[in-house]
């Protein structure tokens, strides 16, 4: 092999890979990417029903209602709208009513909200920063700056 | 006082790393010996004012003096003493201040153990690192001062996040620092050369342990991470493509090619540029992990404070860092001479493929992880990048490279024979395909490709042990001189086969962990019996428990085979009481490397609990393989001709020696 062939063969391979990577990455971002929603954009859109949302929001008070085998439904609203959702396991640790919550699943036909994972963070403080931009957008925002570390 | 006394020595390590950035360099580029004579006293001498510094602040925590902001905001009197010591690093200031004690640190490791380089690499080496030194100290005392102190002490401090108190703190964050902080030497060894217009192979023996070093600590941290998120966060998972794991596993991405890439420069002169860049790349992905986990644009367990001016003042020192590295490798690169050419198929060839399949996997990490901040901050949209965009990235990209990694050792290098290489492989070829053929036999068709993915864990094992035997030439020889050859084989590469062997170990835990773990989720009264994966967990009942600083509501289990009770679990629920916050602890089984995890929901007040039950077979695997990674990484750098150093070249021996009888 010439010199100029092993340099061409080199910056070939290279491209190759890097094709690769650049087709995958595109493929996933169009494909696995999940849109955050608020309790108003799923009432005021039409999400389709079977595609992988967020949903974020406060829990409702009182709304939470456990059932065995380890099923809770609750609801989440932004203020202005609200969201029945049901999950299967067990809640995270700072899981409450009246605090925001993440949670991530489906809509079924029937419009409540399937979510296989519920995000509460790790402070308790904390407010989902998503969720504090939904419920600024409905004008409730009533926390200060701090209350979003 | 002994407050003010820590403030006034990071004051002065400031002030000092300003000499130790211009004087050596100054004396390098006019060839003064006596200025760059300056930078290891320097060196050390900062890295002892930080560390009293670090002290001061250490010693603040454990006599819990309330009159120092950070101490209340993140301690507590009633906290036991492990976790006052590993407290100064559980918040944003005092982990910073670690950060800079570990960067002066290895600028003093250069400066005392580095007597065998050119005066005028080390000198300059040292000043590239008190650049970066006097800007992290900058950013300190400027917008994280840990050492501010508050006029009306309160009595009682406002604790340590809760999930933050266990021994995983203590070691967790001190291994990724060292690793994460530890390529900085490599970026400063890679300007060092870029200004001095000289890159050799000597250079890159030089550069190698450093790399192995921060290497094999970044491996052990993100290991030693990944095992504490999942027993102490009680989902039973352990890696959650979190942007802020990502923000770890970039640097250990590109280290990896660094690793790889800088062995062909030394054996071949090759791949010089690329060696440089690569360098420059994984120190600025380590700046770039900082600043998305200490900047607050994430939300997580990491960020500890927001704070708008952080975030402006590290993506300042970022865009100096990275910006200004790859402006000087743009002008300088140039010069670095090319040398060493080498067919596709050879040892050099494999390298490069490492190279490029981990790079390529480093970039979709990065797009990942970076996308959606940049789309919300371009288009106000928010998403969610999870395990789903990353499986599909990340797992595509690896597969080439595991099938790669056992011919990369038996090629030769310049020019390699395949065949020859597949026909050492023959053995461990036939182990995969029956690993294959096995696991299919154990649990069907129903998934296709766990068993591929136990086939290529074992085919990476294997493949390391061939190497082994074949460069012993154990079958040719006889055992007897086998064995010596066995012994008298470089440490370099018994290294390179225990980290291959190790990456198998921990391939072979995740397929297993991931394809055939079991799961079920369910109401439990006192007496209940679930049954999983053959065992039968019983629930006898939940009672209260105080601790120091908590109380908590433990349950027992029961776990049982056939009948005969193996072992009782005691996963709980703590409240800790200074934050009032609840946390969860799993009660975990380890039975050879696979483990039962239980993870316990809040109590329904009639005696019931919402149970989590998995059975996770081989996931120990996840962790030892990693451990046994960082041991080869280990044996690497014990190797002799890394201790012993670069042999100089006869002329500037003859002109060191002449300098000398001056």
């Amino acid at each position: 092999m010439t010199r100029k062939q092993r340099r061409l063969t080199l910056i070939g391979s290279a491209g190759a890979v890097l094709a690769v990577a650049l087709a995958l990455i595109l493929f996933a971002l169009n494909d696995q990417i999940v849109f955050f929603q608020s309790p108003t954009d799923i009432t005021e859109k039409a999400v389709p029903t079977g595609q992988r949302i967020r949903l974020g929001g406060l829990v409702e008070e009182g709304s939470v209602v456990r059932s065995d085998n380890a099923e809770v439904s609750f609801r989440v609203t932004d203020m202005a709208n609200v969201v029945s959702v049901t999950y299967k396991g067990i809640l995270p640790d700072l899981f409450r009513e009246g605090q925001g919550v993440v949670t991530e699943g489906i809509i079924r036909p029937d419009g409540v909200f399937v979510a296989d994972s519920v995000l509460a963070k790790h402070d308790e403080n904390y407010i989902p920063k998503e969720v504090a931009e939904a419920l600024k957008d409905q004008g409730h925002w009533q926390g200060e700056e701090s209350a979003a570390n | 006082m002994i407050v003010e006394l820590g403030h006034f020595t990071l004051v002065l390590a400031f002030v000092l790393t300003l000499v130790q950035s211009t004087v050596p360099l100054w004396g390098a580029l006019s060839r003064d010996d006596r200025l760059m004579a300056v930078a290891p006293p320097v060196s050390v001498m900062t890295f002892l004012l930080v560390l009293v510094a670090f002290l001061v602040l250490t010693v603040a925590y454990i006599s819990s003096d309330f009159s120092v902001l950070n101490v209340i905001e993140n301690s507590h009197s009633a906290k036991p003493l492990i976790y006052k010591i590993s407290g100064v690093w559980g918040n944003h200031e005092g982990s910073m201040l670690l950060w800079v004690l570990i960067l002066v640190f290895f600028a003093a490791l250069v400066g005392l153990f580095g007597g065998n380089l050119p005066t005028d690499l080390r000198a300059v080496t040292l000043a590239v690192q008190g650049w970066v030194s006097a800007g992290f100290i900058l950013f300190l005392l400027a917008t994280s001062n840990p050492f501010t102190r508050v006029t009306n002490p309160p009595l009682e401090g406002a604790d340590l996040n809760p999930i933050l108190q266990d021994i995983g703190l203590a070691i967790h964050p001190p291994l990724l620092y060292i690793g994460y902080v530890g390529f900085s030497i490599t970026f400063s060894f890679a300007i060092a050369a870029l200004i001095l217009g000289r890159l050799d192979a000597a250079w890159a023996r030089w550069v190698r342990p450093w790399t192995l070093l921060a290497w094999c600590f970044l491996t052990l941290g993100i290991a030693m991470g990944s095992y504490w998120a999942y027993y102490e966060l009680g989902w039973g998972g352990w890696w959650f493509w979190d942007p802020v794991e990502n923000a770890s596993f970039m640097p250990w991405l590109a280290g990896t090619a660094l690793l790889h890439s800088a062995i062909v420069m030394e054996k071949r002169e090759a791949l010089k540029v690329w060696t440089v860049l690569l360098a420059i790349f994984t120190f600025s992905l380590s700046l770039l992990g900082t600043f998305l986990v200490r900047s607050g644009v994430l939300t997580s367990v990491h960020a500890f404070a927001t704070d708008p001016a952080r975030g402006v003042f590290i993506l300042g020192l970022l865009c100096f860092f990275i910006g200004g590295s790859l402006s000087l490798f743009a002008w300088r690169a140039s010069m670095l001479k090319q040398g060493g050419l080498f067919a596709p198929i050879s040892r050099e060839g494999g390298l490069v493929l490492n190279n490029l399949f981990l790079t390529a996997a480093c970039a979709a990490v990065f797009v990942g992880t970076l996308y959606p901040l940049v789309l919300d901050a371009v288009a106000g949209e928010k998403i969610s990048v999870g395990a789903p965009f990353f499986n599909l990235t990340f797992g595509p990209l690896m597969v080439p490279l595991l099938i790669a990694v056992p011919f990369g050792p038996v090629l030769s290098w310049k020019r390699g024979d395949l065949l020859a290489a597949t026909q050492r492989l023959y053995a461990a070829l036939a182990l995969a395909l029956a690993m294959v053929l096995f696991t299919f036999w154990l649990w069907g068709m129903e998934k296709i490709l766990a068993p591929l993915g136990v086939g290529l864990a074992v085919w990476v094992m294997a493949g390391a042990v061939a190497e082994i035997v074949t460069r012993v030439k154990f079958l040719s020889v006889g055992p007897k001189r086998g064995f010596d050859r066995l012994v008298g084989l470089p440490r370099s590469a018994w290294g390179t086969a225990v980290a291959h062997f190790g990456l198998g170990v921990t391939v072979l835990g995740i397929v297993t962990a991931s394809a055939f773990q079991e799961e079920r989720i369910e109401t439990m009264r006192p007496g209940d019996t679930v049954n999983l994966s053959g065992y039968e967990v019983t629930f006898d009942g939940a009672a209260p428990r105080r601790g120091p600083n908590y109380t908590e509501e433990v349950g027992h289990f029961t776990i049982r085979t056939g009948g005969v009770v193996i072992s009782e679990l005691d996963p709980s629920k703590r409240v800790y009481t200074a934050r009032q916050m609840p946390t969860t602890e799993a009660g975990i089984y380890t039975t050879g490397f696979s483990q039962l995890y239980l993870s316990m929901g809040e109590s329904r007040g009639d005696g019931a609990v919402d149970v989590r039950i998995y059975f996770k077979p081989l996931i120990t695997l996840i962790w030892i393989g990693c451990v046994v990674m960082a041991f080869g990484g280990a044996l690497s750098m014990a190797d002799r001709r890394l201790r012993i150093g670069a042999p100089k070249p006869a002329a500037r021996r003859k002109a060191a020696v002449a300098a000398a009888a001056e």
